[in-house]
């Protein structure tokens, strides 16, 4: 049950001064997520193309080089309600992108130096993942599973606003007495406070072709929008049928409550 | 259903096929004449609000059904493709999720209703008795619903609530490893729990028309209690009882549809938007929101098998509820003193719904909320075993109007036909 949603408003206020450390006693409870703003949100709130476009950016170039997105295809960032592509630039996009081959007309998968074979994606194909499987990405990663993003803004507790927090808390000190775990990361919006990957973000750690500055903020606000977006791509088309509905079924809650009170008058 | 037909067949064709198979008679006589106490109010309206909720989910879930992979490989991306690439996949699929919990919300208003109007006393204990079978049965259609999508609280959830059987002596695992159908909850249990979940709503209708059968033998009850004594109590259902049912469940749709297009996750949890991993377990499983209360009972009692107990016990109490009730007046409207603890009771379930979604060592304002969830089971239990048989002897109702028609109409109405 999320009730905490209701009382988040009222929390995030409370609890993102670092004071919070304090009343934590010790534990290690992660901390309640910042309050960000998104344009995703509200009840006409929708995603903000350059926003969209700019986290594809840190996604591919920062992301995508330990996370998976399973469900993400490259057709998807030319269709409606999403980072407004056009066709030819998902395309290009999905052209620059190696993906292992299908088996060629003899059969087989790797070259004469036993290299796997490699083609360019097609706008039908998935995002490239950066491993070939589980025990590789563990492998890599001091035995952490860097999770699949695709749905990762739904999955965990706290949202956009829960994934912004994280990506942007690892330059908070840790509290006297609080160790950090050899190999991992301080990160007080992290259950267990210990994290595995390293801090993602960097100030200018992409180059933005549309001007904008990127500091850490502005990236994590950018790449946070762009997972939102990931994890519901309908949302737009969702809350516009949503307004058409409620117009229509109010005016008829109206109809019906004239003709209640009419055919009710000599009743009682 | 019942009484003499109205039914007055108009053209040739009409008496042909009366004569025959006389389906437009019956339904003239269930919807159309049927005579209905003329003071039913908007907890009244939520007999047809269910019956509205089980179409809904019957037609969106059949929809699901032709895009949904039972496998346990490919349970999860198949819910991920009906909400990505089937078109308007993810409004169906949101009506279904959320119409769980809209229907849920309308049955427990409507049992609600019927405690404390008296709705289950004769002749109307066959007619409760049904609609408690009928709530069992939403429950076991949920919990198996809940399980399709393979997610972390889907398999999770399955695996605590099929494991409440290990807890009956001797045979116990034996009948967790019958209904898994393997030695653990894998893909056998999730086959099986898909096609239970497409059966179990099509018993609810069937069971649904014996409910309507039930009650439209000895008509409505109402807000007051009292039988219909002339025809002057009555309206017909139509129109008065079409556009008044009409009016109130347009307005539950609309907020119905406020979750479904402005916060479809609402009552759902983040858990299981990862896929199912039977390596890793969540720090907290909690049912939906609509088992709550069950779970804090089961929860409270250290013992797992008296825990079972007690949370079957619960719902196998509602079948006796027409005999443990011994006043002889039907409505809380009159019963000063079972008013009070009706809305005890009310209370208390919502207590421990509370207690359900707490983690089993909370507390809460200096409270351990298992305290509280173990308060609130003994109230449940004594409210029915005790307080109902006991208040019924020795409370003394208010007086009951002469008629519904002298109720409602005050001087207009004349006197009531003895």
């Amino acid at each position: 049950m999320r009730l905490t949603k209701l009382s988040l408003g009222i929390a995030l206020g409370l609890l993102t001064s670092v004071s919070a450390f304090a009343a934590e006693g010790g534990a290690t409870k992660r901390l309640h997520p910042k309050a960000a703003e998104f344009e995703f949100e509200g009840p006409f709130g929708t995603y903000d193309r350059g926003a969209l476009q700019r986290g594809y950016q840190v996604y591919k170039e920062v992301c995508a080089a330990c996370h998976s997105a399973n469900l993400l295809s490259f057709r998807n960032l030319a269709e409606p309600g999403g980072p407004g592509f056009t066709e030819a630039q998902a395309r290009a996009l999905a052209t620059a992108a190696k993906i292992p081959a299908e088996p060629n007309d003899k059969g087989e998968t790797t070259d004469d130096k036993g290299a796997p074979l490699m083609r360019s994606a097609t706008l039908a194909d998935r995002f490239p993942s950066p491993y070939p499987n589980e025990n590789a990405a563990r492998a890599s990663n001091s035995g952490a599973l860097p999770p699949d993003l695709s749905l990762i803004v739904k999955a965990r507790e706290g949202e956009a606003h829960y994934i912004y927090s994280l990506l942007t808390g690892f330059h908070e000190k840790a509290p006297a007495g609080f160790k950090v775990t050899e190999g991992k990361y301080f990160n007080p919006y992290f259950e267990g406070w210990n994290i595995t990957m390293p801090p993602p973000l960097t100030e200018n750690g992409v180059t933005y072709s549309d001007g904008t500055k990127a500091t850490i903020d502005q990236q994590a606000h950018d790449v946070v929008t762009f997972l939102a977006w990931a994890a519901e791509p309908k949302m737009e088309e969702r809350k516009r049928m949503g307004f058409g509905v409620m117009v229509f079924l109010i005016v008829l809650a109206g109809l019906l409550f004239a003709a209640y009170r009419k055919v009710w008058k000599d009743a009682h | 259903m019942s009484g003499p037909s109205t039914y007055n067949p108009q053209s040739g064709l009409e008496r042909w096929i009366d004569a025959r198979l006389p389906l437009p008679r019956l339904l003239h006589d269930t919807v159309h004449t049927f005579p209905t106490p003329r003071n039913l109010n908007i907890w009244y309206t939520f007999g047809g609000i269910l019956a509205f909720c089980l179409g809904v989910q019957i037609i969106t879930g059949i929809t699901l059904a032709m895009h949904y992979v039972a496998n346990a490989n490919l349970a999860f991306n198949s819910v991920e493709t009906i909400m990505r690439d089937v078109n308007y996949g993810w409004l169906i699929r949101y009506i279904h999720a959320n119409g769980a919990s809209m229907f849920f919300l309308a049955v427990y208003i409507h049992m609600f209703r019927g405690l404390y109007y008296g709705s289950y006393k004769a002749p109307r204990e066959l007619l409760w008795i049904i609609g408690v079978l009928i709530y069992l049965l939403m429950m076991a259609t949920a919990f198996f619903g809940y399980v399709l999508p393979w997610g972390q609280m889907s398999f999770w959830g399955a695996t605590v609530i099929t494991n409440l059987f290990s807890a009956i002596p001797v045979v116990g695992n034996h009948i967790a490893t019958w209904l898994w159908g393997d030695f653990a909850v894998g893909d056998a249990t999730l086959n099986r729990f898909f096609s239970l979940h497409y059966l179990l709503p099509f018993i609810i209708a069937g069971v649904v028309v014996l409910h309507i059968w039930a009650l439209h033998v000895p008509g409505n009850n109402n807000p007051l209690g009292i039988d219909v004594k002339s025809p002057q109590d009555t309206v017909p259902f139509h129109p008065y009882y079409t556009v008044k049912d009409a009016f109130y469940l347009v307005l539950f749709v609309i907020f119905f549809a406020g979750f479904v297009f402005y916060s479809p996750d609402f009552f759902g949890n983040p858990d299981n938007y990862q896929p199912a991993n039977p390596l890793v377990t969540p720090p907290e499983i909690v049912p939906e929101w609509y088992l709550l209360p069950f779970y804090a009972m089961l929860r409270s009692i250290p013992n797992k098998l008296l825990g079972v107990i007690v949370m079957g016990g619960a719902i196998v109490t509602l079948v006796f509820i027409p005999w443990l009730d011994t006043s002889r007046v039907r409505s809380c409207r009159f019963r000063p003193l079972m008013k009070q603890f009706f809305w005890g009771l009310v209370v208390c379930c919502v207590l421990l719904g509370y207690c359900g979604a707490q983690s089993v060592d909370a507390v809460k304002f200096g409270i351990p909320m298992v305290w509280v969830a173990r308060i609130a089971s003994i109230y449940y239990f004594a409210f029915f075993w005790l307080i109902m048989p006991i208040i019924g002897l020795i409370e003394t109702p208010k007086k009951l109007p002469a008629s519904i028609a002298q109720s409602v109409l005050g001087d207009k109405a004349g006197a009531p036909a003895e």
